[in-house]
């Protein structure tokens, strides 16, 4: 019956985007616009000692400078919430230009408002300010004595420490041990659209354009910053340039947009630069993490001690969940992870695509290949023998898994059985040949509240459906108007998804990959809603051809509705509605996520292998081939989740050779820019081969969407440097891993 | 971006009246240096005068082999110069390897000479900078320092010189030409990068108002064989960890003619010179390479982040060599 989910469509919002005619929230063009710059914090710590806006006040086009000692205070922070749940969802507990205190490089201190932005921009290079500096702390090694155990971490989502059986005394008794300490260097998400807000006022109703994965999260937690309620705030967001984790949740500068705008009454533009960006949405913090694995002779696991220390802000107990997935892989009776942390002169750190998962899974399954070489087995093998068949920590089935599969299918593309499993014997010129392999999981989260949209058809049997959704890039609004396609049962032509505005009926912030499943989950029921609101009144309606019929046997193809046994008995949307004189129908359609309590555990599996070259004169890694089969559930478009996959892929090849943020001694970010935070080019990406194995979910969502926004990326760093490791010989505990490592 | 004025001018003379009468002024060639620093507020307010539409994009070659590339030839239309590609491969390859296809049709070769320093304390306008504001001091020794130099480098400066083509013209041994109110002039291309020793802030021998009118690249025929070998993180779009520029003749087994210069580890595009002693007239081998490559390193100096490049640019320098011997530098 379904006809349009799945299909490899193509963009819907693809010609706006790559004709520029679509409007990137920096590109709302208002009558009147100004144009916020922000002043940031040179150093890490102590006090503004001295803000001297004398020469920036009188520089041409300037319209106010605003920071601690005239900004209008608005209302409170609010607590730190994933915006998955639906509410406020403030990236920090801190809101700035409140006193003088400086936490962390990069603060906002400023905001200098004036006509244009390059006005703007030499004027914020004329305030002087003067640091009164104290000592900081902003690395782990720095803050490594100070280190303490936090009773929860993730914004008190997550204990602190998670114990089943007895890892030391079964680590005793473990026949093998593989023991080391690794170390994952910090990183941006560095999307191409920095975060941008252009914020209007009318009166006291305010609107924001503002680049983000969920409207409403910024629309409640600008709400609580400025004391404004929200049913007066619409926020916009038309397109958005890719987001990774750092506009998931809200940081200051939507709150700071608005306040600029309702200072010089005017429209006002606040844009962070590159350079901002690696101090205003947050980051995935380093990390060093101790994993210790125990097992039996036959490679059975039987203890798991993972531990991880890792700088935090002054504000939130914020650690990735490291050690989450990396739990949950594996069947073993016994485990401890414990997460420490350090109180550091940073900001709170943020979801970063695959947050926790794929700094976890890179040592979980880096020690597994090392497990496996001690043992004398083969890295898949090991793998096998400790298939979770339930979620180790609960006991819980799963709501489905399709990892057994994915396994033998990767072995078979990557050929994995015909490799010489031992290292460093296969060459290519000056290169070294290696193969690799890992395993992914990423969780299905529900939303924190139900997910709504809403379907209308109009007389001439087109059709709008309606959900407050942002689309960054994902391609959700493709998939979901094929979702609503087949709900209504009209061709993909006849519909359009109309998403990215608080406006409409709402839905919680896309993150964690959980989008695709509880948005369509709601476009869904309002489309089968408003189908069968119509079916309703046709057989009830003396002058259809279906009335009298048993609305169950009424089947919708290409906007008729028709007997499914007899075919040619049934009318069309539009006539039933013209004859009835109807300009159109609606129906609102709420999803209501299952429950934390639900008895199942769920996750989207892959298994992941990678064909490496390594120079090992120059030091020089080049990935050749990239292998990922997953079990993702429902694929609502191939071609957008074969994208999505691919995306996280390469991101974790990037993850395991380029991307790293330095921190420099003076406590700022060394390499804040796009030339020395590197990113992989298209010479960089390999072959990239991605298969998906057909998983039916019940449990997860209406459509059995299980998610593959990240998945792609958990297992690629571990494949990746086990590849290394067989190529060369050598093992890596670190990431990035560079000419130096390699030399 | 810094307030600026612009203006274009059409001849060389008043180009060079224009700039030499105003000490605030600069030339603009393709811009791919200059808008940036005037973004990032590395270099202080200015008057632009734009010079593209100059007489001075030619590609000649000379009786005598010589080509000339004018000071306004864009660096792909050198790369892909068919004299170029034939005669000077190591040039060619430098500039392809060179930042990105968009940015090579935009950048000029005067311009390339004279890009300046990827030290991010540089361009840093609020950083402490000896280069930007002599004196102040390099923030650079105690700082984040794995991209900067280990060979030329001074205690008030260890910037890595950016620059892939001009090390390519270094082992050339090119002549830059510039012109002035006083007439034309060249320099060796050796002596025109300076090494910062107590004045990082000056890096070439150029006036205020001096105007680099053609690059002569004298002819070499060892040069038919040679090869630009550029080391870096990612496979394209990034400046070199370390590089060699190497041309090779290989007699009966024993290296009769060899041009050798580095790029990403030292403070001036590097003609290792000592490399080259050491290789003339031995016996083409790996022994040899390697001998060569430790006397060129032998004085490098570490800094605190890239020690590993003094290991990488020997290594560097044997494969370069190498592989420009398999290639049949053999005669
Ligand atoms: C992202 C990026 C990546 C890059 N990667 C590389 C790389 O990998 N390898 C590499 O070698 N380079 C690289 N570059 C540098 C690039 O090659 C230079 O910016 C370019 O060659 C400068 O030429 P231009 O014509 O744009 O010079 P401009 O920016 O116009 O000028 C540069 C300077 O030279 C002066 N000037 C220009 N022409 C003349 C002249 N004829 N006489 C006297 N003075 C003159 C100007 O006043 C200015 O001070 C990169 C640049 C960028 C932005
Ligand atoms: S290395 Fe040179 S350019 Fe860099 S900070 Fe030091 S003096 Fe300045």
């Amino acid at each position: 019956m379904s006809t349009a989910i799945g299909r490899p469509l193509d963009r819907v919002d693809g010609p706006a985007k790559v004709t520029g005619a679509g409007r990137y929230s920096a590109e709302i063009a208002l009558p009147g616009l100004a144009h916020a710059v922000l002043v940031t914090s040179r150093v890490p710590s102590g006090r503004v000692e001295l803000l001297d806006t004398y020469d920036a006040e009188r520089a041409e086009g300037v319209l106010a400078v605003l920071h601690h000692l005239n900004l209008p205070k608005g209302g409170s922070v609010p607590p730190l919430l994933p915006s998955l749940f639906g509410g406020p969802a403030s990236g920090q507990t801190f809101f700035p230009m409140q006193d003088e205190v400086i936490h962390y490089a990069g603060q906002h201190l400023a905001m200098v408002v004036a006509e244009t932005l390059d006005q703007a921009e030499h004027a914020a290079r004329l305030v002087r300010v003067t640091y009164q500096e104290t000592a900081s702390i902003t690395t782990v090694e720095q803050g490594r004595d100070r280190a303490y155990e936090p009773e929860k971490i993730f914004a008190g989502f997550m204990p602190g420490r998670t114990t089943r059986g007895d890892a030391a005394a079964a680590l005793d008794r473990a026949q093998v041990t593989v023991e080391n300490t690794y170390h994952c260097a910090a990183n941006h998400h560095n999307p191409i659209e920095c975060s941008a807000t252009t914020a209007v006022w009318e009166g006291d109703r305010l609107t924001l354009y503002d680049g983000t994965q969920g409207p409403n999260a910024t629309l409640h937690t600008v709400a609580e910053l400025l004391n404004v309620m929200p049913s007066h705030i619409r926020v916009v967001t038309n397109h958005v340039g890719g987001s990774f984790g750092c506009k998931a949740m809200i940081w200051d500068h939507p709150a700071l947009a608005a306040l600029a705008a309702r200072a010089v009454h005017r429209p006002v533009r606040l844009a962070l630069s590159r350079e901002q960006m690696f101090s205003s949405v947050g980051h995935r913090e380093e990390q060093e993490q101790r994993l210790t694995l125990g097992a039996d002779r036959d490679g059975r696991l039987t203890a798991i001690r993972h531990h991880k220390l890792s700088p935090t802000s002054h504000f939130d107990d914020w650690a990735e969940p490291s050690l989450g997935v990396a739990s949950q892989m594996y069947a073993c009776p016994n485990y401890e992870g414990v997460y420490h942390l350090i109180k550091a002169n940073t900001m709170t750190p943020t979801f970063t695509r695959c947050p926790g998962e794929a700094s976890g899974m890179f040592v979980m399954e880096t020690a597994m290949d090392e497990l496996a070489e001690k043992l004398d087995l083969d890295p898949l093998e090991l793998r096998l023998r400790n298939y979770a068949e339930n979620e180790p920590t609960t006991g819980h089935p799963w709501s489905s898994k399709g990892l057994r599969d994915c396994y033998r299918r990767g072995a078979e593309l990557a050929r994995w059985s015909e490799r010489d499993p031992r290292p460093g014997t296969v060459r290519d010129g000056n290169w070294l040949l290696g193969w690799g392999m890992a395993s992914s999981a990423y969780p299905v989260t529900p939303p924190g509240g139900p997910q709504r949209a809403r379907a209308r058809i109009f007389a001439d049997g087109s059709a709008v459906v309606q959900s407050s959704f942002a689309d960054f890039g994902t391609g959700s609004a493709t998939a979901m108007t094929q979702v609503a396609a087949d709900g209504l049962g009209l061709p993909l032509e006849r519909v359009r998804v109309q998403y990215g505005d608080s406006d409409l009926p709402n839905t919680a912030a896309a993150v964690g990959s959980a989008g695709a499943g509880m948005v369509s989950a709601a476009v869904h029921i309002a489309a089968t809603a408003l189908r069968d609101q119509l079916i309703a009144q046709a057989v009830a309606d003396e002058r259809s051809p279906l009335h009298g019929a048993d609305p169950r046997q009424v089947v919708v193809g290409d906007g008729r509705m028709a007997l499914r046994d007899r075919p040619g008995t049934g009318e069309t949307y539009a006539e039933l509605l013209q004859r009835s004189f109807m300009a159109d129908a609606e129906a609102l359609g709420t999803w209501n996520p299952p429950g934390m309590e639900t008895r199942a555990a769920s996750m989207t599996f892959g298994a992941q292998f990678a064909q490496v070259a390594v120079d090992p004169e120059l030091g020089l890694c080049r990935v050749r081939q990239l292998i990922g089969v997953f079990d993702p559930g429902r694929v609502l478009n191939r071609k957008t989740a074969h994208s999505q996959l691919m995306g996280g892929m390469l991101w974790g090849m990037s993850h395991a050779l380029l991307e790293g943020t330095i921190m420099g001694p003076d406590g700022r970010w060394a390499n804040a820019s796009l030339g020395e935070y590197l990113v992989p080019v298209n010479a960089d990406a390999p072959d990239v081969l991605i298969e998906t194995i057909e998983t039916t979910d019940t449990v997860v969502n209406p459509l059995g969407v299980k998610g593959v926004g990240e998945v792609g990326m958990v297992g690629t760093a571990a494949a990746i440097a086990n590849a290394i490791w067989h190529a060369t010989g050598r093992r890596h505990h670190k990431l990035p891993i560079t000419v130096e490592d390699l030399l | 971006m810094r307030p600026v004025s612009y203006s274009r001018v059409t001849d060389v003379a008043t180009a060079i009246a224009t700039v030499a009468a105003d000490p605030t002024s600069a030339y603009l060639a393709g811009g791919t240096t200059k808008v940036d620093m005037l973004r990032i507020y590395a270099e202080p307010s200015q008057r632009l005068v734009d010079i593209n539409d100059l007489p001075i994009d030619h590609i000649e070659v000379q009786p005598d082999g010589a080509v000339r590339l004018g000071g306004l030839a864009r660096m792909n239309d050198v790369a892909l110069a068919p004299v170029v590609v034939d005669r000077f491969p190591m040039l060619s390859e430098a500039l392809l390897l060179g930042a990105s296809a968009q940015l090579r049709n935009m950048a000029s070769m005067g311009g390339n000479m004279l890009q300046r320093v990827r030290c991010s304390y540089f361009r840093d306008a609020e950083a402490i900078c000896n280069k930007r504001e002599p004196g102040t001091g390099c923030s650079a020794i105690a700082g984040v320092n794995r991209g900067h130099a280990v060979l030329g480098t001074s205690p008030h400066c260890i910037a890595t010189h950016p620059s892939d083509a001009a090390v390519a013209l270094v082992a050339l041994d090119a002549m830059i030409h510039y012109q002035n109110s006083g007439g034309h002039h060249a320099v060796a291309i050796d002596d025109f990068f300076l090494l910062p020793g107590d004045t990082p802030e000056r890096e070439h021998p150029l006036n205020h108002g001096d105007l680099i009118t053609a690059i002569e690249v004298p002819a070499l025929p060892a040069a038919r064989n040679s090869l630009y070998l550029k080391v870096r993180d990612r496979e394209s779009y990034e400046f070199a960890l370390a590089s060699a520029a190497c041309a090779l003749t290989v007699t009966d087994g024993t290296v009769s003619e060899v041009r050798l210069a580095l790029g990403g580890v030292a403070t001036k595009p590097w003609r290792a010179r000592k490399a080259e002693h050491v290789l003339r007239g031995a016996p083409a081998t790996r022994e040899t390479f390697t001998r060569a490559a430790e006397a060129e390193l032998a004085d490098a100096v570490p800094q605190t982040m890239n020690a590993f490049k003094i290991e990488l640019a020997r290594r560097t320098i044997v494969r370069a060599l190498e592989t420009l011997t398999a290639r049949g530098g053999a005669v």
